[in-house]
């Protein structure tokens, strides 16, 4: 096991502690930058909602994660950057400025949500942020004259100085990526500045953050800020990438599946995001993978274990309807939220974290380090 | 004159649908200080309960209500002992996202089970208006109305006037003292769940006539009743039928005298402006905070 001995704060906020990451997440942008050659176009396609997604849950983070203001409304954030960018395409508006257009917009109507979310809490926040989704929702389907209502909005093929950009080509993918990688240092370098650390006291504590000289109000505003412009920047790529966008797109599910995102992958650190994401969107593939192969695998197995023919093919034809039934994806996200809410609340990262921990400590792991403290008094559960 | 008082009641049947709906929800937060999100879905399980008892195996209406909302409560204790006793205490998101799981899984379920067409039941109000002049009131929307007045009065007394009751809003203050005060917590909550998914039920089969039964309709009038419980303060039961009466009249008036499209969003604005001026809802106790 390693220890680091940090002598001064310098030591403390390092982005890379030691040189092991350094090489870890070399291996790993080496790989991802590697990646357009070795996989196929369809999971080429996977990578980039994977980046898109992870952007989203980068910024859901910060504000749900670090500051500790639940929000389900940041489809609207992304709807927004979507249509900013799809609008501004029309007047021939280059890439990069309505790229930034479409964060800076995203940002300021972040704040303003960010006002009126001030002096809410708990399930009165979740329920604000839930309203305000609902309206941008209709407005978008309302505001013909810039929305296209619910027809929906084309978007043209991504030009970047000069050059086209294809949705399914690997500069767009490498663009997304850029994106992913300066978000993701970008918020590190907030979390470690004054800033992230206002926001970490704002979670734990509001009172006594006040009490430390924290500006809360300010600092809430701000998270929302943040949070809602990157949001928005990953709107443009959304847009992009779907090249075509409609009111229907940006609906409360989506929200949701954000949420989902970062409880998945886990709610306390930027690795949940990208986690979380990779999970949500192979979830696809995996169901498709269910429907085609399983059935054969099963029957395959059962043949092994000495079933005739005729019930080989029952079986597989039993399991092929059950894989094509209808609602069988919304049945598996509800079983898989319920069970990581109950056995794995700390996402898949903390699942890592555990596994690590094993292995370094590996007689004497226990437990009880990963438990949480349960609050059974009302005025403390409503901090 | 006459089309405003015709929007005004048909506004009010349509709030006494949300706050039914809001009353479930109100019931497992004031006794648990759970949010149940699931709540309309539980709702929608409700109706396609009574649609199996009186649809199709022809028991009659009655006794297939009945049928339906014990089967119902069973499910609320169901539900309450596998998703949500094992994270009672934990951070309150924690909770939200287990029933917006638990809703997710009852919808494709339903879905599975029951088809995605619209079902109806036969009931005795179906069909048939009270005319007051020149009112015309439907009676399957006065059957809403009446049943919400009798069931908002009979939990209201129950919570202030019963044992249980003063048992429940002692483990929602807190559930380690209601348990050293001999309070049996646990069987507490379990009740508490089966009476909110018989007050689910009930609101899921008065709203089969007038908007059917579909996999989706939990989450669509779920969305609504949301709302209705927050304007009033959360934790209040008549709180939660005056706040769905305002979304209702609000909606039915906006639909009637605004532009298409304002009907949707009107509730909400009215909701955010109402939360800005008064952030623990019209009805709301505010809470003090300890360090």
């Amino acid at each position: 096991m390693r220890f680091l001995f940090k002598t001064d704060y310098e030591d403390d906020i390092r982005l890379f502690p030691h040189s092991g990451y350094i090489v870890s997440y070399g291996i790993l942008l080496a790989l991802l930058l590697i990646a357009p050659h070795m996989l196929s176009s369809y999971l080429m396609s996977q990578l980039v909602f994977v980046c898109i997604y992870a952007t989203v849950g980068v910024a859901l983070l910060i504000l749900t994660g670090f500051t500790g203001q639940a929000s389900l409304g940041h489809a609207a954030f992304l709807a927004i950057g979507a249509y900013t960018a799809a609008y501004l395409q029309k007047y021939n508006v280059p890439f990069p400025v309505y790229f930034l257009a479409a964060g800076a917009l995203t940002g300021l109507i972040g704040a303003m949500v960010g006002f009126p979310a001030l002096r809410l809490t708990g399930i009165y926040l979740v329920i604000a942020t839930i309203s305000f989704a609902l309206i941008v929702e209709e407005i978008l389907a309302r505001w013909e004259s810039v929305t296209n209502g619910n027809e929906g909005m084309r978007v043209k093929t991504l030009s970047l100085l000069g050059v086209t950009v294809p949705r399914d080509s690997p500069t767009f993918y490498y663009l997304c990526l850029a994106v992913l990688v300066l978000t993701i240092v970008g918020s590190l370098n907030l979390l470690r500045s004054p800033t992230g650390r206002a926001f970490v006291a704002i979670r734990d504590s509001e009172t006594a953050a006040r009490s430390m000289g924290v500006n809360v109000a300010l600092y809430k505003v701000k998270s929302f800020a943040i949070s809602a412009a990157i949001t928005g920047l990953a709107g443009v790529l959304f847009a992009h990438k779907l090249s075509f966008i409609s009111p229907e797109m940006f609906t409360l599910q989506l929200s949701i599946e954000f949420i989902i995102v970062i409880l998945i992958g886990g709610a306390f650190s930027l690795h949940g995001a990208v986690l979380g994401a990779i999970f949500i969107v192979m979830i696809d593939p995996f169901l498709t993978y269910l429907k085609d192969d399983m059935p054969g695998i099963i029957a395959g197995i059962a043949a092994t274990f000495g079933a005739g023919p005729a019930t080989a093919g029952h079986i597989k034809s039993t399991v092929a309807a059950f894989a094509s039934l209808n609602g069988l994806k919304g049945a598996i996200y509800g079983i898989i939220i319920v069970l990581f809410v109950l056995f794995e609340p700390l996402g898949l990262y903390g699942r890592w974290l555990k596994i690590k921990l094993f292995f370094q400590l590996f007689p004497l792991y226990k437990r009880a380090t990963f438990k949480r403290q349960k609050i059974y008094v009302k005025s403390e559960r409503n901090r | 004159m006459l089309d405003f008082v015709q929007q005004l009641v048909s506004g009010v049947a349509l709030g006494c649908v949300y706050g039914l709906i809001a009353l479930g929800f109100v019931l497992v937060y004031k006794a648990t200080e759970v949010v149940n999100f699931a709540q309309g879905d539980l709702m929608m399980l409700g109706g396609f309960f009574a649609f199996t008892f009186i649809g199709m195996m022809g028991l009659n209406y009655w006794i297939g209500f009945a049928g339906a909302v014990a089967a119902m409560a069973l499910f609320g204790m169901l539900a309450e002992r596998v998703v949500v006793r094992p994270i009672l205490g934990y951070p309150q998101f924690s909770i939200i996202m287990a029933t917006i799981g638990l809703g997710y899984f009852l919808r494709s379920i339903a879905g599975m089970i029951w088809g995605t067409d619209d079902l109806k039941i036969e009931t005795p109000f179906s069909q048939g208006v009270l005319r007051i002049g020149s009112l015309v009131l439907a009676y399957d929307k006065l059957s809403v109305i009446a049943a919400t007045m009798i069931l908002c009065t009979l939990l209201w007394l129950f919570f202030n006037k019963t044992t249980l009751g003063t048992a429940m809003r002692a483990s929602s203050e807190n559930m380690l003292a209601a348990y050293y005060m001999g309070i049996p917590v646990k069987r507490v909550v379990s009740i508490v769940w089966a009476i909110s998914e018989a007050v689910a039920t009930c609101a899921g089969v008065l709203l089969a006539p007038i908007t059917f039964i579909h996999s989706n309709v939990g989450l669509v009038l779920g969305l609504k009743a949301f709302p209705a419980a927050v304007l009033g303060g959360f934790g209040s039961i008549p709180g939660a039928v005056v706040g769905g009466v305002l979304i209702g009249v609000i909606e039915s008036m906006a639909g009637f005298y605004l532009p298409e499209g304002w009907k949707d969003v009107a509730p909400y604005i009215v909701l955010l402006t109402v939360l800005l001026l008064k952030p623990e809802g019209l009805f709301g106790h505010h809470v003090r905070k300890k360090v």
